[in-house]
């Protein structure tokens, strides 16, 4: 079972081992991670995106808890959540192929980003389940690479991960 | 995360910085932030990349540094001092292999939530990450061994992170923290801003338990017919002694005292029931398993304690009381979680049950009690004496602890010699027993007496080594000598790796493999720990015959201008018991005194298909320890 975590910390050298090494030990799977910065100066927010049964996962967060620079960690339930994915596709098209492939980006509400004689490179926004959608429609094209971001995920309604949390 | 973010603070200092603050080298605010923090002993080795630190080190008169042989000495004496006395324990080490033979003592602090200050000195941080000569990415390597760790590469930052290392170290559940100063940061210099800021937007730990928690716990308490408080090393991290005392007279609940309590609890106390786990009392085994509440106070049901974890206490809720909230239903499901500091918690426990008792039926331990007494007539700790002619190791250690006294501090390796000195020495105040338990350390105890003898001078001290053990670390008798630390050191001699043999004894056909050490009985004596305690200017003693064995112990008590080294020259078919085999019910618990001494290569089927407790079971047991034992080598010795 997945499950989508949120973690503000402080943007330290080492953190993304601290915490990649952690899930590694416990014997947790990372399925996505996705970094950057917060609005807060020198704090930073990881979202992962980790593969274990309820119980391990109230451990892996107590054990991320103890980290001294995490600073809060908050499970993102998809009901309670937007999750979106980013993902560059680059896929081969010629004349005979091109005109449905631009039909396929635009009912997916994707965008090509890239036009080359031979090919497209095509941008897709989405959860996991639409990209992945998108995917399979273009793959009788022959896709030639992909490039995927990790989730991203912020909660719904007007809180916000970082209230009460300090800033210097 | 590859941007570091340097404490904003003031520009480098410059001829005409008009601050107040002095300014000093990075080496010199090191010496002044530990000066400050009240620290009075370093334990440590200098090498090329922390010497900028050492120089004023030899100025300063607050702090006394222990020039060590081994790295690894000074991390363990770091420990010793931080177990005997509460304090935090400093070792100080160069970059590279300076910084990596300090790992097995880190390793340890962090298995057994000692408070440890590591400095390390790094390379210049223009060289990090050449592979530059003694270069070692310490921080890395220690990371899943520490709480905590620092990398600083400027000299304003050297204030502040020593000091929120030592805080780490110190508060909520303590434990190692590393902090690596690279040598420009060392040489450089800046404005010594004191007190330096120690933000820590992460680190908050809960001492203060929730109310509505400790009133269900008290509840539980009332309504049990077979509770056990199940004590561990937190009650003595936690300086609770006293208040556990008081909460188990009240309550008059059974009490057990792991392996990193003993003495946590009273011996002398009639509710004691001694040490739970593999090498346990009987009584304390099945109290526990038995037992329909677990009051778990400051321990971690470690696979030591527990055996098999699923049969572990299947009748018993848990109230599981921890300053670390990942502890609790780590291994088993609390019924009452309850986090916070057992130093505030058993108050408010204990206060709770007191408002809660009148209003209730009142406790009824009496049929709990009468059974639990059974068990201690029945099944009392003892041993046989052996048949070699040899001394009983048992008898030997049981003679120190009668001889020294409760005052005493007692630091044993692992391994036999680890369990008999946990069992037949008679504890009776916290700190007074230091051991590696967790992390199970050979070599621990020489290093880990010294620093408690620096810590408490005042203390007798005795490291009880095993012969393998001793030999992993007492070039740190060369420091004990040198800095007048008379530590007392007893050899419980059977020329081999004890307890990897009783395991090749018992699962293992009495195939020896690689455990005879050669330095007793029969063996041509490499080293002869005699002439060792010699040359290092010690006083060596052999004992071989029961009579001697007094005597010899009285002279190392009063032998104060130099350390000792009693060499008890003991049976090697000697073994702990009872015992509970790897990765079984702890309703496996084999008493089998009886059986003891003769397990022998040909003795040793025997001696099993004897034991009817486990008559039934036995292979299947034998099995599982065997396959147990195999993937886990490591951890037996």
């Amino acid at each position: 079972m997945s499950h989508v975590l949120s973690l503000l910390v402080e943007d330290k050298p080492g953190l993304l081992t601290r915490v990649a090494g952690l899930f590694a030990r416990r014997g947790f799977n990372i399925e996505s991670l996705a970094v950057g910065r917060s609005e807060i100066p020198g704090l930073s927010r990881i979202t992962v995106v980790v593969d274990v049964e309820a119980l391990p996962l109230e451990q892996v967060t107590k054990q991320l808890n103890k980290l001294i620079n995490v600073i809060k960690i908050v499970e993102l339930d998809q009901s309670q959540a937007v999750q979106r994915e980013h993902m560059l596709i680059k896929v081969r098209a010629d004349n005979s192929s091109r005109t449905q492939i631009l039909e396929a980006v635009n009912l997916f509400r994707a965008k090509v980003v890239d036009v080359a004689t031979d090919a497209l490179v095509i941008e897709v926004t989405g959860d996991t389940a639409k990209t992945q959608a998108l995917l399979r429609v273009l793959e009788p094209f022959g896709i030639r690479e992909i490039a995927q971001s990790g989730l991203l995920a912020i909660g719904r309604g007007s809180k916000s991960i970082t209230e009460r949390v300090p800033r210097s | 995360m590859s941007t570091s973010t340097p404490t904003p603070g003031a520009p480098r200092a410059s001829a005409s910085n008009a601050s107040p603050d002095p300014v000093l080298t990075g080496a010199e605010a090191v010496v002044r932030t530990l000066e400050l923090l009240g620290v009075t002993d370093v334990f440590g080795l200098p090498g090329g990349a922390i010497l900028p630190v050492y120089d004023p080190l030899m100025d300063t008169t607050k702090i006394r540094h222990i020039l060590v042989r081994h790295e690894q000495g000074a991390g363990h004496a770091a420990e010793g001092y931080a177990a005997a006395s509460g304090k935090v324990g400093v070792a100080i080490a160069t970059s590279g292999p300076g910084a990596t033979n300090l790992v097995t003592a880190i390793a340890d602090a962090y298995m057994d939530s000692v408070p440890l200050l590591a400095i390390t000195g790094q390379v210049f941080s223009t060289l990090m990450g050449t592979d530059a000569f003694q270069e070692a990415d310490i921080v890395g390597i220690t990371m899943p061994i520490t709480k905590h760790s620092i990398l600083v590469t400027s000299p304003e930052e050297i204030p502040s992170a020593i000091a929120s290392a030592y805080h780490i170290a110190s508060t909520g559940r303590p434990g190692p923290v590393l902090v690596d100063i690279t040598k420009d940061a060392q040489q450089e210099t800046a404005p010594f801003v004191w007190p330096p800021k120690v933000d820590l937007p992460g680190y908050r730990p809960v001492t203060k338990a929730h109310g509505k928690q400790i009133q269900a716990a008290a509840q539980l308490l009332l309504e049990a017919k077979k509770p056990v408080l199940y004590v561990g090393g937190g009650i003595i991290r936690s300086r609770a002694s006293e208040e556990l005392l008081a909460l188990a007279e009240a309550v008059g609940a059974p009490v057990v005292t792991t392996l990193m309590a003993r003495g946590a609890f009273p011996d002398s106390n009639e509710l004691n029931l001694g040490m739970p786990g593999m090498h346990g009392t009987v009584p304390a085994v099945l109290a526990l398993q038995e037992s329909d509440l677990l009051v778990s106070l400051g321990a971690r049901f470690d696979d030591r304690v527990t055996g098999k974890a699923a049969l572990f206490a299947p009748d018993a809720k848990v109230v599981h009381v921890d300053i670390d909230p990942a502890e609790i239903s780590k291994i088993r499901i609390a019924d009452v979680p309850i986090v916070g500091d057992l130093k505030d918690v058993l108050v408010d426990l204990l206060a709770a049950y007191r408002d809660a008792a009148p209003t209730s039926t009142g406790r009824n331990y009496a049929d709990w009690w009468t059974h639990l007494d059974e068990l201690r007539a029945e099944y009392p700790l003892g041993y046989t004496p052996t048949t070699d002619g040899l001394l009983s190791p048992q008898h030997v250690i049981e003679r120190i602890g009668a001889l020294s006294g409760p005052e005493a501090v007692y630091a044993a390796g692992v391994g036999q010699h680890q369990m008999w000195s946990a069992q037949f020495i008679k504890y009776e105040r916290p700190n007074s027993w230091l051991n590696s338990g967790g992390a199970g350390t050979m070599g621990y105890s020489v290093p880990a007496a010294m620093g408690a003898k620096v810590a408490e001078p005042d203390r007798i001290v005795w490291a009880i080594d095993g012969d393998g053990c001793f030999q992993m670390t007492n070039q740190e008798l060369a420091t004990c000598v040198i800095n007048n630390i008379p530590i007392k050191v007893a050899i419980i001699n059977n020329s081999s790796l004890g307890m990897v043999r009783q395991w090749q004894t018992l699962f293992y056909n009495g195939r020896y493999s690689n455990t005879n050490l050669n330095t007793g009985h029969d063996s041509i004596r490499v080293p002869d720990f005699v002439k060792l305690a010699d040359a290092y200017g010690a006083l060596g003693i052999r004992v071989e015959k029961e009579s001697e064995i007094d005597d010899a112990i009285k002279l190392a008590i009063e032998t104060n201008d130099r350390p000792v080294v009693i060499d008890f020259v003991v049976s090697a078919d000697a073994m702990v018991w009872p015992m509970v085999p790897q990765g079984v019910s702890n309703s496996y618990v084999q008493y089998a005194r009886d059986h003891a001494p003769s397990w022998d290569d040909d003795a040793a089927e025997t001696g099993r298909s004897e034991d009817t407790e486990v008559s039934e079971t036995t292979e299947e047991v034998e099995r599982d320890a065997i396959a147990d034992a195999a993937a886990a080598k490591g951890e037996n010795r």
